[in-house]
């Protein structure tokens, strides 16, 4: 546990991924905070934001990376949704796709209900806003999936975004990222439009 | 026809399954399905994921069908009410959905907590807006799955079929 304060910012992050996504890209991202922040990169048909279902990008990234074994497939999603389905990390440790990787970015906090502290957050930080330490990269590791990695600092990023985009998966970084009060940047809600375009985009029809 | 050469109704569902491109299929351990889900990871043609969690099974199926495949998630009743939240998203996302449950809680069952899930499990789906086809006999195992199947790939409707404790035996944990 650290409790070195987080310095890196979600949204230039997070464009950084992106950056000259192509068609080989496939990007779920979970509800809330991660959702705005693809939607802030450029909204493109095959990104897939969630603006319900809790716990289900990691299981819906694993499905697809399966389904879609030569494109790269990437989720991005915070330490909240990640925390509801710890052990859908260990079904895709089972699974080794090569093509997955999992970016959460965590600031320690549930921002869409008012910065509640999760479990990531350190264990003695005062009586409203305690976690208990929980690492989610350990947490990976422990689950079968080799190559975890922590991301703290800015001269990290250019490696952070090689390895989520092209290294052999799967692939799970844990980025510690500042709390922020940020313009909600919204796509489209209607959740069988976005599967529609993502299919066209993806497969040439809904 | 005579009873030897009747095939095993678990083995009819595993052939609709290949019959309908099924591609991967979800499961946590399970002697209802346990010779299906053998089958399956036999198969050439079929991935196999064991799952935590049956919730898990959901989003799973709503990437594979994003990625253009069709999946099947296999489980037992007391497991249903893990998947009730995630159960919205086949019909946010309109995306086909089939899945193939073993009752327990149902016919002459041994263990009482089975009961409370069991008993709940078809209400709760239709609650969540999931169609219902239920099988007592093996000889309408096969038209039924395939049904589902149908009702589900080509109507693009999320489906369960419970089959039910009376099919599959009463598990007596060597009472009388």
């Amino acid at each position: 546990m650290s409790t070195q304060k987080a310095t890196l910012q979600r949204r230039p992050l997070v464009k950084k991924i992106l950056e000259g996504a192509d068609d080989n890209l496939l990007v779920i991202a979970g509800l809330g905070s991660s959702n705005w922040d693809i939607t802030e990169a450029g909204d493109r048909p095959l990104n897939m934001p969630l603006w319900g279902s809790m716990g289900a990008p990691v299981g819906m990234g694993l499905g697809l990376a399966l389904a879609q074994p030569k494109k790269r497939v990437l989720v991005i999603t915070g330490d909240g949704d990640m925390l509801m389905s710890l052990g859908s990390l260990a079904t895709v440790a089972a699974q080794q796709p090569d093509n997955l990787a999992i970016v959460v970015l965590d600031n320690e906090k549930f921002g869409e209900t008012g910065n509640q502290a999760t479990h990531t957050s350190p264990l003695n930080n005062g009586p409203t806003d305690s976690g208990a330490g929980t690492d989610l990269a350990m947490i990976a590791k422990g689950c079968g999936i080799a190559d975890t990695g922590t991301v703290r600092d800015a001269s990290e990023v250019a490696a952070l975004v090689k390895d989520v985009r092209t290294k052999k998966g799967p692939v799970f970084r844990l980025v510690k990222v500042m709390v922020e009060k940020l313009e909600f940047v919204m796509p489209p809600q209607d959740g069988a439009h976005l599967k529609d375009r993502f299919r066209q985009a993806l497969l040439g029809h809904p | 026809m005579n009873a030897s050469a009747t095939p095993d109704w678990r083995d009819q569902i595993f052939e609709v399954l290949q019959d309908h491109d099924v591609k991967q299929v979800y499961h946590v351990p399970d002697a209802g399905h346990g010779r299906l889900i053998e089958a399956c990871q036999r198969s050439n043609s079929m991935r196999t994921l064991a799952l935590t969690t049956e919730e898990e099974g959901i989003p799973l199926a709503a990437g594979a069908w994003l990625g253009g495949q069709r999946s099947v998630l296999l489980m037992q009743s007391s497991g249903v009410g893990n998947t009730i939240n995630l159960m919205g998203m086949p019909k946010t996302l309109r995306f086909p959905f089939l899945t193939l449950i073993t009752m327990r809680g149902d016919w002459g069952e041994f263990n009482s907590w089975q009961y409370p899930m069991g008993q709940a499990t078809p209400k709760v789906l239709e609650a969540m807006g999931v169609l219902l086809y239920s099988v007592e006999t093996a000889a309408e195992v096969k038209a039924t799955v395939d049904a589902a199947a149908r009702s589900a790939f080509n109507g693009g409707q999320a489906v369960a079929v419970l089959l039910r404790q009376k099919l599959i035996g009463i598990k007596n944990f060597g009472k009388k």
